[in-house]
């Protein structure tokens, strides 16, 4: 297979399969069969991709001008691949676990619900592989409305005001933020091309007040990445059913954000003129502000989603101050969180969802003792739980640790303990809530039955073990996905603690 | 000073009269009224154009003499355009180096320039059926409302929209419930 | 494709194309008013919009057959220039009417339905006598090259279109009121406008726009000039809608037929700017003493309060028609900003939005014309669930909702990003930021109708729903597909608004 055939299907694969959906909504069986199948054979595109990139094979597609100097043009790199392969991948576990919680569930309009998700897919895929700003902007507005209708699936008024505010946040920043900084980047280069070691270093007349508006307006506009104080509109999003807030909210969207300001930190601007912006150390320090409180207010959070979607908040922060770290450290740092945060926090979201559909549930102080009803369930939650605080052997150790050496490179002495902080606070949330279920304390009662007959579905259960497992598994494959990744993130220089044997 | 305002005793005229027109038309409340200060306006203009086209001494402008048996053809109105600016003093100065390059038509009469006089006729075709259709459509807003005050029409149709704004509440009322 | 069609057309029509363009549905106007019924002035109609879109595209090919851009100079009568009226056609004026006589056309076509159920009829026939003579009077100003022959055309369309305004008062009596305040503004607008050409030419002795445009450079500091000039602005600033002169268009725009609205809203104040951008650029040029701070201190903030002010206003309506609108208003203003940046490339971005917004509301208020037909009434509430009694015509709508945004993959996007990178490249940062909140205020007028079309559930089901009529949704989905034509392959679009600046600024003059 061709690189352009490649990316050309993992285009339009998304699209076929909302097509399909169309075709034979009526029939359920038939439209999960093809979520299932055209999931699956888009994760194997997707791997198809990411060998050619890991051969350093050239993978790109041009689909010609919008207008002159606008070009649809898509290429493959190390970043985006796994990223593709991180969505695509995750897309075939939720849609197994789709299949069980909205049947479980009983919901209605579930023919647009597949659409919308595969439409999204089609987002998330663009953004993974787009060449320039633009291809990326366009992309990461479709997955924007994609997901509009996904959020407001209840359709009662709170789902409304979910979504609303969902939408006039993430449309509100890019149109009021993206938007200016791609044009204006485009003014300052006179392309949008994504040039390893950074497209502004060809600008003209690049001043240091200039670069620094144009971060800032980056960091803000992306409001995906949900950078305080734009992180608002994620908490909101959770009146969605519990598969967009796993896939899209943990996955999807979200880490669409993060990997733009990834890519923008590394592609647009480039470790030197990086670093020699001013603004980076204010955003590196929105970032840091943005993990401690976004996990202290996770903390005062009883409803279990919201408590998990200020976690994805917190966790989020972490990539964008990896990418505001600006050395290759810190950039494999966030490149890192991006897989292994979706892992965990897609498995956690998965649990909640198991819950609700079992018991109805979605207050924490309810879920005493629950797990001898639903042990599987709590394990995975526990072990995503683990991986998320960043605890050996699980895949969100890695993160961290490229984080805090990044940091020391950078000389960033306040962001190891920053993560530190947020590790104890994670603890501090996320554990008790499997250590309550599983081993409650004496005498706290019966938990409550079960509403739907038979607990939960076998396939809303199955589908957080695997990826929990999954979070295991990275653990052991950092080596070779570290050395995927170093083309983009550039070699990392060995630390100062490993050269001097611990002695700074 | 004197002498400058007096020379130009024709504009101030229609100005005079221009700023008439245009105040009745904005401050009449009968909207009869306004369509007349709006004929008044367009009326200013007329003799705004006309007397552009006057030249001191000048005759209607049908050749005679031996005008006429000269190249009937021959454009001619750059000229008497050029004369016509005199009037305008200093504007004239300048224009009349600009319009002298245009032609030398060599007449032996000094006519007054036509191409204004052929312009306005075409302005009060346009000037009537305004007029017209204005007319039209207030003999339509008397059908309607009964009245042809302004303020009038406008505190019914502010009544109407009162009414619309509360059926619409209750509506939207009627469909949350 | 458009050389292609242009070579159908016999060589000694395709000659006359200029004249036959305009006199080709005046032509036709009286036929169409003696029509028996009003079927077949409606036939009439379409013919005629058909024939001046076929004249558009020739005339199209015509210019752009020669590498840089043929002016083609036609003399009305076989006068020639300066005594005679000329008819001069350049890449601006074929881009304008193409635009003119395409909407017109789509415009037709759709009328049908919406004019059976708005207007009685004895009144079809002759409504649509006055649709074809306001049609005359658009492509006339776009097509002429004598100031006054400007001013002639410019009250053509206007009269006709008082009294297409007024006709709206079968369904609203307001119409009234609102026809008679617009054709009070209207003339006062032509008058200063032709008082201004006066002025020219006193002091130049020519009313041919592009002789005008040389002889003004020997007159530099005319103060006959000044003023003639002053006046121009103004009274095309009311014809455009230019804020603050906009107040008689709400009114006119919300209470007309539907169909008059929607030809209205994309053609009318779109000939108005570019009548507006002759003066500015081929007639005066940038030389001129006032050119700069008439574009920095009267259109710039003109145009911006526009995005501002009217974007607010468009928030807070609940009558759709009345949001809509106001949103012309301030889509004006993006125009008007694009101009006063007075470089090629934002006179660029603003006439490619120009067009841009011809096809955005022309879809808007296609898509609104099918409602009103179907379900009487236009207010938000009315607006509920409409997503699901008639997806298609709201499927249309939200695809000129979104371009009007400016999301991406839409004509609006592509204009918009062509007039922020135009400010940019001007150093105009802060305006960037004007155009952004105002984008962002659209996100807000329109999210709302949206919302309530498609996430809402109708407030008095009672009343009768369903699709448009497939006459008013093929040209709708047109102008739909259009938009998304133009956001992903809008080289075509855009090429035409450069050619159109470019030829503004490079040999406009001569």
């Amino acid at each position: 297979m061709s690189g352009e055939l490649a990316i050309a299907l993992a285009l339009i694969l998304p699209l076929l399969i909302c097509a399909g959906i169309w075709l034979v909504g009526r029939i359920p069986d038939l439209r999960e069969g093809v979520t299932l199948v055209g999931s699956g054979a888009l994760f194997f595109v997707a791997i198809i991709i990411a060998r050619k990139v890991g051969a350093g094979e050239a993978v790109e597609l041009s689909l010609g001008e919008a207008v002159p100097g606008l070009e649809f043009a898509f290429r493959a790199e190390p970043l985006g691949a796994l990223f593709a392969l991180v969505a695509s991948g995750l897309w075939i576990v939720n849609s197994f676990y789709s299949i069980g919680y909205m049947r479980g569930n009983r919901e209605r309009n579930q023919t647009r619900f597949y659409m919308c998700f595969a439409l999204a897919l089609f987002g998330a895929m663009g953004v993974a592989l787009s060449a320039n700003l633009f291809t990326l902007f366009v992309f990461y507005e479709i997955l924007t409305l994609s997901t509009y209708p996904l959020v407001a699936h209840k359709g009662d008024a709170n789902a409304q005001r979910g979504a609303r505010i969902y939408l006039m946040t993430l449309l509100g920043t890019s149109i009021g933020f993206l938007l200016v900084a791609v044009i204006w980047t485009g003014a300052l280069a006179g392309s949008l091309d994504f040039v390893p070691g950074g497209l502004l270093q060809q600008a003209e007349g690049l001043t240091p007040l200039v670069s620094s508006v144009l971060l800032l307006l980056f960091a803000f506009g992306v409001g995906k990445a949900a950078l305080m104080p734009f992180h608002f509109w994620l908490p909101n999003a959770m009146v969605a059913p519990t598969p967009v807030s796993a896939l899209l909210h943990a996955v999807a969207v979200v880490k669409a954000g993060v990997f733009t300001i990834l890519k923008v930190a590394i592609y647009i601007f480039g470790e030197e003129i990086l670093n020699a912006t001013a603004s980076r150390e204010f955003i590196l320090g929105v970032a840091c502000f943005t993990i401690v409180v976004a996990s202290l207010v996770a903390m005062t959070k009883d409803n279990l989603k919201a408590r998990l979607a200020y976690s994805t908040v917190a966790q989020l922060a972490y990539v964008t101050c990896g990418a505001m770290l600006a050395d290759p450290a810190g950039f494999m740092g966030g490149s890192l969180q991006i897989a292994a945060h979706a892992v965990g926090k897609i498995t956690l979201f998965m649990c909640a969802g198991a819950i609700y559909v079992a018991t109805g549930m979605t207050n924490i102080s309810d879920m005493r003792g629950l797990g001898k009803r639903m042990p599987l369930v709590f394990i995975a939650f526990f072990v995503a739980s683990l991986s998320i605080i960043g605890i050996p052997p699980l895949a969100g150790d890695w993160p961290k640790y490229e984080l805090m050496q990044g940091a020391a490179d950078g000389g960033m002495d306040y962001v190891p303990y920053v993560l530190i902080i947020s590790s104890l606070l994670n603890i501090a949330y996320l554990l008790p809530i499997p250590i309550l279920a599983l081993m409650p304390p004496p005498g706290s009662g019966e938990p409550a039955p079960y509403k739907r007959p038979g607990g939960a579905p076998m396939l809303t259960v199955a589908a957080p073990c695997f990826t929990a497992f999954l979070c295991f598994l990275m653990f052991f494959t950092v080596g070779p996905v570290s050395d995927f990744l170093e083309p983009a993130t550039g070699e990392r220089i060995p630390s100062v603690y490993m050269t001097t044997g611990g002695q700074p | 000073m004197l002498e400058f305002v007096l020379e130009r005793g024709n504009y101030w005229a229609i100005i005079g009269l221009m700023m008439i027109g245009l105040y009745i038309a904005f401050a009449a409340t009968n909207l009869i009224k306004r369509l007349i200060g709006l004929g008044l306006f367009q009326t200013s203009i007329i003799l705004f154009y006309t007397s552009l086209a006057r030249i001191d001494g000048g005759t209607a402008p049908i050749l005679f003499g031996k005008d006429y048996k000269k190249d009937k053809g021959h454009d001619d109105h750059g000229e008497h355009a050029a004369d016509a600016t005199e009037h305008g003093g200093q504007a004239a100065d300048a224009a009349y180096g600009a319009a002298k390059s245009y032609g030398e038509a060599g007449m032996e009469n000094v006519y007054s320039n036509p191409l204004p006089h052929v312009l306005m006729l075409t302005a009060i075709v346009v000037g009537v059926a305004t007029l017209a259709v204005g007319l039209a459509i207030i003999v339509r807003i008397r059908e309607a409302y009964g009245t042809v005050e302004a303020d009038e029409i406008r505190a019914m149709d502010l009544d109407v929209a009162i009414a619309e704004a509360a059926s619409e509440a209750v509506e939207s009322k009627a469909g949350a419930a | 494709m458009i050389d292609f069609i242009a070579s159908l057309v016999p060589s000694n029509l395709a000659a006359h194309a200029p004249a036959l363009l305009v006199v080709g549905s005046m032509l036709m106007a009286p036929i169409a008013a003696f029509m028996p019924n009003g079927r077949l002035a409606w036939l009439t109609s379409i013919v005629a919009t058909g024939f001046a879109l076929l004249m558009a595209i020739v005339l199209l090919s015509q210019v752009r057959s020669v590498e840089g851009n043929a002016v083609i100079s036609y003399a009305m009568g076989g006068w020639m220039p300066d005594a005679g009226i000329e008819f001069r056609i350049d890449a601006l004026n074929s881009m304008v009417l193409l635009l003119v006589s395409t909407i017109g056309f789509l415009a037709a076509i759709f009328s049908w339905p919406s004019v059976a159920a708005e207007i009685r009829e004895a009144k079809r026939a002759m409504f649509y006598a006055a649709y074809l003579v306001c049609f005359t009077g658009l492509t006339g100003v776009a097509s002429t090259g004598d100031a006054f022959n400007l001013f002639v055309f410019l009250e053509i369309s206007s009269i006709a279109t008082y009294v297409l305004v007024a006709l709206g008062a079968t369904r609203d009596r307001r119409a009234l009121p609102a026809a008679g305040n617009y054709l009070l503004m209207g003339t006062i607008g032509a008058s200063f406008f032709v008082v201004g050409v006066g002025f020219l030419y006193a002091a130049t002795g020519t009313l041919n726009m592009a002789e005008l445009a040389i002889r003004l450079q020997d007159v530099p500091d005319n103060k006959a000039v000044f003023a003639g000039y002053a006046f121009i602005v103004v009274g095309l600033g009311i014809k455009a809608a230019m804020f603050p002169l906009h107040q008689w268009l709400p009114n006119a725009y919300a209470y007309s037929p539907s169909f008059v609205t929607m030809f209205l809203a994309a053609t009318a104040t779109k000939v108005a700017i570019y009548a507006l951008v002759r003066f500015l650029f081929t007639v005066f040029g940038l030389e001129f003493a006032f050119e700069g701070s008439t574009l920095i201190w009267i259109l710039m903030p003109m145009g911006i309060a526009a995005m501002v002010a009217c974007s607010f206003q468009a928030v807070f309506q609940t009558d759709v028609r009345r949001t809509l609108a106001y949103s012309s208003v301030a889509q004006v203003g993006y125009m008007l900003l694009g101009i006063s940046i007075g470089t090629a490339a934002g006179v660029s971005a603003g006439m490619f939005h120009l067009v841009n917004h011809a096809l955005i509301k022309g879809a808007l208020f296609m898509a609104l014309a099918g409602v009103v037909l179907s379900y009487q009434g236009t207010t938000l509430n009315d607006f509920k669930g409409l997503g699901r009694s008639s997806p298609w015509t709201m499927t249309a709508f939200a695809i000129g909702a979104l371009s009007l945004i400016g999301v991406p993959l839409t004509a609006g996007f592509q204009s918009k990003y062509a007039l922020v990178t135009a400010l940019f490249e001007h150093g105009w940062w802060w305006a960037v930021a004007v155009v952004m909140f105002s984008s962002l205020l659209a996100v807000v007028y329109m999210g709302r109708i949206l919302e309530a079309v498609f996430f809402q559930t109708a407030s008095n089901p009672n009343k009768r729903r369903k699709e448009a009529p497939l006459i008013i949704l093929i040209p709708l989905w047109v102008l739909a597909l259009a938009n998304i034509w133009v956001g992903v392959q809008g080289g075509f679009v855009a090429g035409l608004a450069d050619d159109a600046a470019a030829s503004l600024f490079i040999g406009g003059a001569s």
